[in-house]
């Protein structure tokens, strides 16, 4: 049932049943710390991003988006040696701004995947890279080239990803 | 206000969920001591990710083990033959060494010196990492229940790994010498000269405190110095790859790690150290020439001076020697010495 409407069409808006909702994250969480042992450039995407992007913008709603976003983002703190909430922050942002975004637009298509998955990385990122070094004191680099290659790649996966991941939706 | 807040709700979410995430991130870092308020999280997460690692490490290990011992045999004789001859050659090498050691335990015997010795160790296999490129850090299978604590030194057979960060209860995370929050002691080889080895943003290990009168050539060796009471001093760390000059008075020296950090499958976390005075065997241990002479039985023994000169006797033409200088092989009953108990594994 469609909850939203742009100016032009009406969008709809995703849920998800209880198992996907609670496995998901963990596979993606799992798989973000086992892939890379074994497959080095693996390291380069951000699986638990992903799936709170491809959560925000099925869902449509601002304040799930957050939430899934803290929740998933805290999980993946709770994994390094970094205090909780570097990730969570990040991913809350990047959660509200995606559900956001969905309530406006249509990012059922590949393309605007792309384009979402691509700018919502580099949100991501620059978020981190403040609160890690702004509240935390890392000391990180910043590379442009690693972070272009990064919001490619994870484009790419988000756009092959997110077509897979569309049979777990059910319609409201 | 009720308004406000029911119109601008999904706004007021997020400012309070960001506060509350700032304020938690404010206390862990002010708390400089173990966070023990972020242990639950951080045991909920571990729980659910590492069954999933372990089952596949365990069933990646067993068809591994199975495709490596039974089916992918290809080159094994080779390699088999290659094995052979380099034990031959590390034996010859360990005769020389065990002299050497021998003299140098004398010498600490004499000067009082107390050497520490790797007492105990727990093999344990890389099931995990932290899944982030800003945090390198790994999670091994073993964790308080095999004795596993906190602050424990990781290494390979290659050189140190790390040090235990945290234990959980069957797993524990290890931190990489090359993460930029660790520091190791470590001494260079030939110098002697000392500084702390850090890792950097982008993973690299660099040797600091060292001044920039000093003269460090690449290729150097790095060991552990033991200053850091978490290492024993003596384990290979890595090489000198690069030296220039760094900021201030101190030397920019770039170490390449002795231990392949991302390629780890198993390490041995040392569980035990013991502190105690060097011993001398007992019995004189085996020289180079030994060992050459066991290993090289072509050249006969000199046989023993006969007491009666036998004659040669002559049948239809062709002379038959006397059995008793018949060339014989030297035996070969002696073993090497075997390592004492109290040395270091």
């Amino acid at each position: 049932m469609p909850i939203s409407y742009t100016s032009q069409e009406q969008v709809e808006v995703y849920r998800f049943s209880l198992p996907v909702t609670i496995l998901l994250p963990l596979i993606a969480l799992f798989l973000q710390a086992f892939l890379p042992l074994h497959l080095r450039f693996f390291a380069i995407f951000d699986l638990p991003l992903l799936v709170v992007i491809f959560f925000a913008v099925a869902r449509r709603s601002p304040v799930a988006g957050l939430l899934t976003g803290a929740a998933i983002g805290l999980l993946q703190d709770a994994l390094t040696h970094h205090p909780l909430g570097v990730y969570g922050i990040a991913k809350t942002v990047v959660g509200f701004g995606a559900s956001s975004l969905g309530v406006k637009l249509d990012v059922d298509n590949v393309g605007a995947r792309f384009l979402v998955t691509l700018f919502f990385y580099a949100v991501h990122e620059i978020v981190y890279f403040l609160v890690a070094r702004g509240l935390v004191g890392l000391t990180l680099q910043w590379s442009w080239l690693h972070e272009l290659a990064g919001a490619f790649s994870n484009a790419v996966l988000a756009a092959v990803l997110f077509t897979l991941l569309d049979r777990f939706k059910q319609r409201t | 206000m009720e308004n406000i807040l029911t119109r601008y709700r999904n706004v007021t979410v997020l400012v309070a969920v960001l506060f509350a995430q700032v304020l938690g991130l404010a206390v862990q870092v002010k708390r400089t001591s173990e966070n023990e308020s972020t242990r639950l999280v951080r045991v909920w997460a571990v729980s659910a990710v590492t069954p999933f690692e372990k089952a596949i490490a365990w069933f990646g290990g067993g068809v591994g083990n199975m495709w490596r011992s039974y089916v992918y045999l290809r080159g094994v004789r080779q390699e088999n033959r290659e094995l052979k001859e380099q034990i031959e050659k590390l034996r010859l090498e360990q005769v020389r060494l065990n002299d050497d050691a021998e003299q140098a335990r004398r010498l600490q015997l004499l000067l009082g010196f107390k050497e520490q010795f790797i007492s105990k160790t727990v093999a344990a296999q890389v099931i995990g990492s932290s899944g982030s490129e800003q945090s390198r850090a790994i999670y091994i299978d073993k964790g308080s229940d095999r004795g596993i604590d906190k602050d424990m030194p990781v290494i390979t057979a290659d050189g140190v790994v790390g040090k235990v960060l945290r234990v959980y209860g069957s797993t524990s995370q290890v931190l990489l010498i090359n993460d930029q929050t660790s520091g190791v002691g470590v001494l260079l080889e030939k110098s002697r000269l000392q500084g702390v080895l850090r890792g950097t943003p982008a993973g690299e290990v660099v040797l600091e405190k060292v001044m920039s009168d000093e003269q460090v050539l690449p290729g150097e060796k790095v060991l552990t110095s033991g200053g850091d009471q978490i290492f024993p001093k003596g384990l290979p760390v890595g090489v000198v790859t690069k030296v220039s000059p760094g900021p201030e008075l101190f030397l920019n020296i770039r170490v390449r790690p002795a231990a392949n950090l991302s390629t780890l499958e198993e390490v041995l976390v040392i569980t035990q150290q013991e502190e105690k005075s060097p011993s001398v065997t007992e019995s004189s241990p085996l020289r180079a020439v030994d060992i050459l002479a066991q290993r090289l039985p072509s050249v006969p023994d000199k046989p023993p001076a006969p007491t009666v000169k036998p004659t040669a006797v002559k049948v239809s033409g062709q002379t038959t020697p006397p059995s008793s200088e018949t060339p014989k092989t030297r035996s070969t009953t002696t073993e090497p010495q075997t390592a004492p108990e109290d040395r270091p594994q």
